[in-house]
C-alpha cells in the first residue's frame, strides 16, 4: 500500500480480515457483482476462513463453479439467498431442490430497484414487473396504467464490493460494466466493506468521476491477488 | 425449409427501425448482435449495465470487467456507456428501450410467455426478463417451434409458470412469424416451403383470413 498508512485514516483497513473481523452468524450480506464479474474476490476469501453460519446472502448471483460465492455456499454458510439467476449453478441448484437452502428468486430489475430503495429511504413501490406470475402471489396490487405489484426495499447488515480505484474517504470509480450492483448495495447496508485494485489518496479521483461518493462506504481496503475470472470468452473470428 | 438461427435473427433485424435500442436476452437472441447491419445504427442494451454493445472484442481487446448479461465478453462501438444496475432497470422499465428479443420456452394466444423455470426439474431464475417483458416497447420472442418432446410451445395457454402476462408482440420460429392476438395467432410470415399442418398448432387457434 504506497503511501497510505491505514493508522491515518478511520475508514481504510489492513485487509478483508480485519474488515469483516465483526461479521456475525445470521447476518445479512450483500455480495455485488454481476456472475464473477466486479465479484470482492478478497472478500469471499476471507469469508471461507470464517467461522460464521446461518447467513442471508442478497446477490444476483451466487457464483458458480467453484467460483465467487459458491465457495461458501459449499461450505453451507448460506441459509437464504436472494438473487434473480440460478443458471449454470449446480451447487446450488442441487441445494435448493434438496432444501439445503432457502432461495427467494427476484427479478432482477425489481432486485435491484428493491436494494437502491433501501439505501435511498424508500420503503417500497410499485412496479408491473412479475404481475400475473409467481413473483406476485401474497403482494399488494394496485391498478394505476396497469396493475403493479408492491416490493419493498431489501436492507442488508453488511455489504461486500469491489471498484476497481477507491480513495481513503472511499469514494469509488468502477471499471466498465464491473458497477452492476456494487453502488447500490453499498448504499442499502450498514456496513460497506469495499475492496479496490488501486487505493488513492483523496483528490486523486477526479469529483465529476467519482460513480460512488465515500458517504456511503465504511470500510475500504487495497485489495491483492485478483484473479478477475472471464466466465464466457467470446472473441471475434478472425478473418 | 425451415430458418436457421442465422435466417431467424435476420427476419427479427427487419423489426427495427434505424437509430432503435434493442435489448437482447440470453442464449438464441444473442447471434443477433454480429448480424446487425452497421448502419441501422441500433444501440445495443445489456441489462447488467452497458449500451452500446458491438458484438464480440477482438482477441488483444478482451477485458474481464467487460461483458453482457449472458457473462460473455463483448465489444462497445462509439456512444457507448456504462451505469448501474438500478439505472440499467430503470431504462427498460421506464420505456426507453425499444425492443427486447427472449428466448421462450412457452408462448400462448393470450400474449403470455413462460421461459423462466419447469416445476421440479429446471430453476434458472428469472434474471432480468420479468423486467424486459414489461418495460420494453415492444416484445419478441426467438425460439424452437417445438420443446424437445416435439410439441408446438405456441399454445392456447402456457402450461408453465409464466415470466409475463399478455405481453409479447412478436414470436419467430424457424418455420414463421406469429402474433398473438389474445385469442389466436396470426401468421404474419412463413418460411418457404413450410406449410400450415407443419405448424402442429391447433387449427382453431390460427387466425383465419389469413392475407
Amino acid at each position: 500500500m504506497k503511501n497510505i498508512e491505514v493508522k491515518d485514516f478511520p475508514k481504510v483497513y489492513q485487509d478483508a480480515h480485519s474488515a469483516l473481523s465483526d461479521l456475525k452468524s445470521g447476518m445479512t450480506l450483500m455480495s455485488g457483482g454481476f456472475g464473477l464479474c466486479g465479484i470482492a474476490e478478497n472478500c469471499i476469501d476471507a469469508l471461507t476462513l470464517i467461522d460464521v453460519k446461518d447467513l442471508t446472502v442478497i446477490s444476483n448471483n451466487i457464483g458458480n463453479s467453484g467460483r465467487g460465492l459458491v465457495k461458501i455456499l459449499v461450505q453451507d454458510k448460506i441459509k437464504k439467498a436472494y438473487c434473480s439467476y440460478v443458471g449454470g449453478n449446480p451447487d446450488l441448484e442441487t441445494r435448493m431442490l434438496n432444501k439445503q437452502i432457502v432461495v427467494e428468486l427476484v427479478p432482477q430489475g425489481t432486485f435491484s430497484e428493491r436494494i437502491r430503495a433501501a439505501g435511498l429511504g424508500i420503503r417500497a413501490f410499485y412496479t408491473p414487473t412479475g404481475y400475473g406470475t409467481l413473483i406476485a402471489e401474497g403482494k399488494d396490487v394496485k391498478i394505476f396504467d396497469r396493475p403493479c405489484i408492491l416490493e419493498t426495499a431489501l436492507h442488508a447488515d453488511f455489504a461486500i464490493i469491489k471498484a476497481q480505484k477507491g480513495d481513503t474517504f472511499g469514494n469509488l470509480w468502477f471499471k466498465e460494466t464491473a458497477r452492476n450492483f456494487s453502488p447500490l448495495m453499498a448504499m442499502a447496508a450498514k456496513i460497506t466493506v469495499v475492496e479496490v485494485e488501486e487505493l488513492v489518496e483523496c483528490g486523486e479521483i477526479p469529483p465529476e468521476d467519482i460513480h460512488l461518493p465515500g458517504i456511503f462506504v465504511q470500510r475500504i481496503f487495497q485489495g491483492s491477488n485478483y484473479k478477475n475470472d472471464i466466465e464466457f470468452l467470446a472473441i471475434q473470428k478472425e478473418s | 425449409m425451415s430458418w436457421s438461427n442465422e435466417q431467424m435473427a435476420d427476419e427479427i433485424i427487419r423489426f427495427f427501425k434505424p437509430h432503435s435500442s434493442v435489448n437482447l436476452g440470453i442464449g438464441m437472441p444473442t447471434i443477433i448482435a454480429e448480424r446487425i447491419p452497421a448502419k441501422l445504427n441500433i444501440m445495443i442494451h445489456s441489462e447488467n449495465g452497458v449500451l452500446g454493445v458491438s458484438g464480440r472484442p477482438k482477441k488483444e481487446n478482451v477485458s474481464p470487467t467487460l461483458i453482457n448479461a449472458g457473462k460473455e465478453t463483448i465489444a462497445i462501438g462509439a456512444g457507448a456507456s456504462y451505469f448501474d444496475s438500478a439505472l440499467s432497470f430503470g431504462m427498460i422499465r421506464g420505456g426507453h428501450i425499444d425492443y427486447c428479443v427472449l428466448g421462450g420456452m412457452e408462448v400462448d394466444a393470450e400474449r403470455s410467455l413462460a421461459n423462466w423455470m419447469v416445476p421440479g426439474k429446471k430453476v434458472t431464475g428469472m434474471g432480468g426478463a420479468m423486467d424486459l417483458v414489461n418495460g420494453s416497447k415492444q416484445v419478441i420472442i426467438m425460439m424452437n417451434h417445438f420443446s424437445k418432446d416435439g410439441i408446438a410451445k405456441l399454445l392456447k395457454k402456457c402450461v408453465l409458470p409464466l415470466t409475463g402476462k399478455e405481453v409479447v408482440d412478436i414470436v419467430v420460429t424457424e418455420f414463421g412469424i406469429f402474433k398473438p392476438t389474445g385469442t389466436q395467432f396470426k401468421i404474419i410470415k412463413l418460411a418457404n416451403g413450410i406449410s400450415i399442418s407443419d405448424l402442429k398448432i391447433e387449427e382453431n387457434l390460427l387466425e383465419k383470413d389469413q392475407k
